[in-house]
């Protein structure tokens, strides 16, 4: 509305052409703009894990009852958790891999903890879709590198749970997890 | 709007003539889908598809409302409402089935709908916002459907949902914050169920909105026809209504009949058994297939096997997935050729063809297991979907040559029906 009537705002350009409404103007819409932006914050953070789904982010695990060659099924954030009491044989045989020819260079020792080579602990969930891979229930197939089998799109796991063969990107993931004591770990 | 010949709505009725003059909605309505709309006089069954989407709209819109009245959002009860909907509620299992194959019936008469833009040139100058605005619901149905597809929480919904977040997932740095975003946890769970209800329930009148948005830009230009030739005077155009209601109401009659069919007599043959089973997030079903409206899609996604300089494949996959859409915003400005219909456009007309093959190959591959075969078809066809838009057709534009036009759509009918010279007026009503 830069009218000549405005003569009294006119008075206050200072010379440069902005006016006083013309200062008014920005600041109000920039008010009003960061205003806005702090409405939506909230609205977006809302979709985030809520308290309940974040104290479930946790969970521990009683290693006592799996002997060596048993593997258990749990579940670590409502997805499913693989630990695996390895044989020497089977631990044996991972070593025996030379790590760099692999898709997903990694040793056992590096997907393990220091000095409990013999437990293997990794999400359930295949790398390439998500799907379940078999293995850690009793009598299900283990596929031909003897770890786990993913039945959607045949991807063979090796006994470290690293991927050999099949369509999947990833070794098996290994969360964060600690041992609370020597028969106990909290993973999360 | 629309041509200057246009008949202008005059309310009889006293009482239409009080609401017109007080809000001109009889008004709206009559110049949009009345006697007030001047069409084409020479469209075929192939423009049916735009009416058949809306009723095919209708019918999820009213289906779903009924079945949000017996269905709870919450993932210890989903699986159990969908049940009861299907053998306890009064003709449940009729308003379930009308609403599952009813998303299925939508995509096929959209499909129909798009591919007849695409063979008739109807995305060109002027409709390009009519396409685009296509583009924008065919989007918004394929997010709502997935979302349906998730709240019967059965094994296919549970691990659906999976697969089609896990592609966020594949977003390098900021991909699994998304995931758990769009989640609301780290795995599909209450939260997750919770807000694609909502949303489910709410997109489907944000479409009606766009739907709105997409007559009212076609209605600028009017309707395209099967010559492409622009209307040249009132002898080229016939009212909406009644000769269009009659031949959409006809298609409406077609559809209803072809709908009850599978509705009646092979309700789950389109659905997966799987989803019977509840979800389940220890064990993976053997086979995860997405409904077959995404099986083209999901083809491309599985396409790539291979890293490609710092790019793995699971993200090349899904931005090629999502470039395989966003392409088609592109269209017009693809297709330079300035002869709208593929009838005169020879060379055009058989790659339409192979198009058309293409996606169905796809489609074919996206439904079957992820084989090395199968996967080596997709990744085959996935190249000649792309080649198609980005290559062949600028090409064909450039050295294609057209055959001769009609002078205009009066001419291009009465050549049809051996009736050259006389007037238009001695045409038979058929």
């Amino acid at each position: 509305m830069a009218t000549a009537e405005h003569t009294g705002t006119e008075g206050l350009s200072g010379g440069d052409g902005v006016r006083r409404r013309d200062f008014i103007n920005i600041a109000a819409v920039s008010f009003a703009g960061v205003g806005a932006v702090a409405v939506v914050l909230p609205l977006v953070n809302q979709m985030n894990p809520s308290a309940d789904v974040l104290a479930l982010a946790s969970s521990e695990v009683d290693l006592s009852a799996i002997q060596p060659g048993q593997a258990i099924k749990t579940t670590f954030r409502s997805q499913p958790l693989f630990v695996r009491h390895l044989t020497p044989k089977e631990i044996a045989e991972a070593d025996a891999v030379d790590a760099s020819t692999l898709r997903d260079p990694q040793t056992l020792e590096e997907r393990t903890v220091d000095g409990k080579k013999q437990w293997l602990v990794t999400m359930g969930v295949c790398t390439h879709l998500g799907c379940v891979p078999l293995g850690a229930g009793e009598g299900e197939v283990r596929g031909e590198y003897g770890g786990y089998f993913c039945p959607c799109h045949g991807s063979s796991y090796d006994t470290a749970a690293r991927i050999r063969k099949g369509p999947a990107p990833l070794n098996l993931e290994v969360p964060e997890y600690k041992f609370t004591s020597d028969t106990a770990i909290l993973v999360g | 709007m629309s041509f200057p010949w246009a008949a202008h709505y005059t309310p009889k009725a006293p009482l239409m003539k009080w609401i017109d003059e007080r809000l001109p909605l009889p008004r709206l309505v009559y110049n949009s889908i009345g006697a007030g709309y001047p069409v084409p006089r020479n469209l075929n069954y192939m423009w049916n598809f735009g009416v058949l989407s809306g009723l095919a709209l209708v019918i999820q819109i009213v289906s779903g409302i009924i079945m949000a009245m017996h269905y709870a959002a919450n993932d210890l009860v989903a699986f159990g409402t969908v049940e009861h909907v299907m053998r306890d509620v009064n003709s449940g299992w009729l308003i379930r089935y009308a609403h599952a194959n009813g998303a299925s019936f939508f995509f096929i008469v959209v499909y129909l709908h798009i591919f007849r833009g695409l063979f008739y040139g109807s995305y060109k100058a002027p409709r390009e916002m009519v396409w685009l605005l296509g583009l924008v619901i065919y989007l918004l149905m394929m997010a709502t459907a997935f979302m349906g597809y998730v709240l019967p929480w059965g094994q296919m919904s549970y691990w659906g949902a999976k697969v089609i977040t896990g592609l966020f997932g594949a977003i390098p740095v900021v991909g699994e914050p998304i995931q758990t975003w769009l989640l609301g946890g780290f795995a599909p769970g209450n939260a997750a169920l919770n807000r694609f209800f909502s949303l489910h329930y709410l997109l489907p009148f944000v479409i009606a909105g766009v739907i709105i948005l997409h007559i009212w830009a076609l209605h600028i230009p009017g309707s395209n026809n099967p010559t492409g030739v622009d209307v040249k005077g009132p002898q080229d155009t016939v009212p909406f209504h009644p000769y269009y209601t009659a031949k959409d109401g006809f298609g409406a009659g077609v559809f209803l009949i072809l709908f009850s069919i599978l509705l009646f007599f092979a309700p789950n043959f389109l659905g997966h058994p799987d989803n019977y089973i509840e979800a389940n997030p220890l064990s993976t079903p053997a086979h995860i297939v997405p409904e077959w409206y995404f099986w083209p899609f999901y083809a491309i996604l599985r396409a790539f096997t291979f890293d490609f300089f710092f790019v793995p494949a699971k993200l090349l996959g899904v931005l090629a997935m999502f470039a395989a859409i966003l392409l088609l915003f592109f269209l017009p400005w693809l297709d330079n050729s300035p002869v709208r219909s593929g009838k005169f456009r020879p060379v055009f007309k058989q790659f339409f063809i192979v198009l058309c093959i293409d996606v169905l190959i796809l489609g074919w591959c996206g439904g079957a297991p992820a084989t090395a075969g199968y996967v080596m078809i997709s990744q085959i066809a996935a190249a000649y979907y792309f080649a198609h838009f980005l290559i062949i057709l600028p090409l064909i534009a450039m050295f294609e040559k057209p055959l001769p036009l009609p002078n205009s759509i009066t001419e291009a009918v009465l050549a049809k029906h051996n009736l050259q010279g006389e007037e238009p007026a001695a045409v038979p009503a058929e």
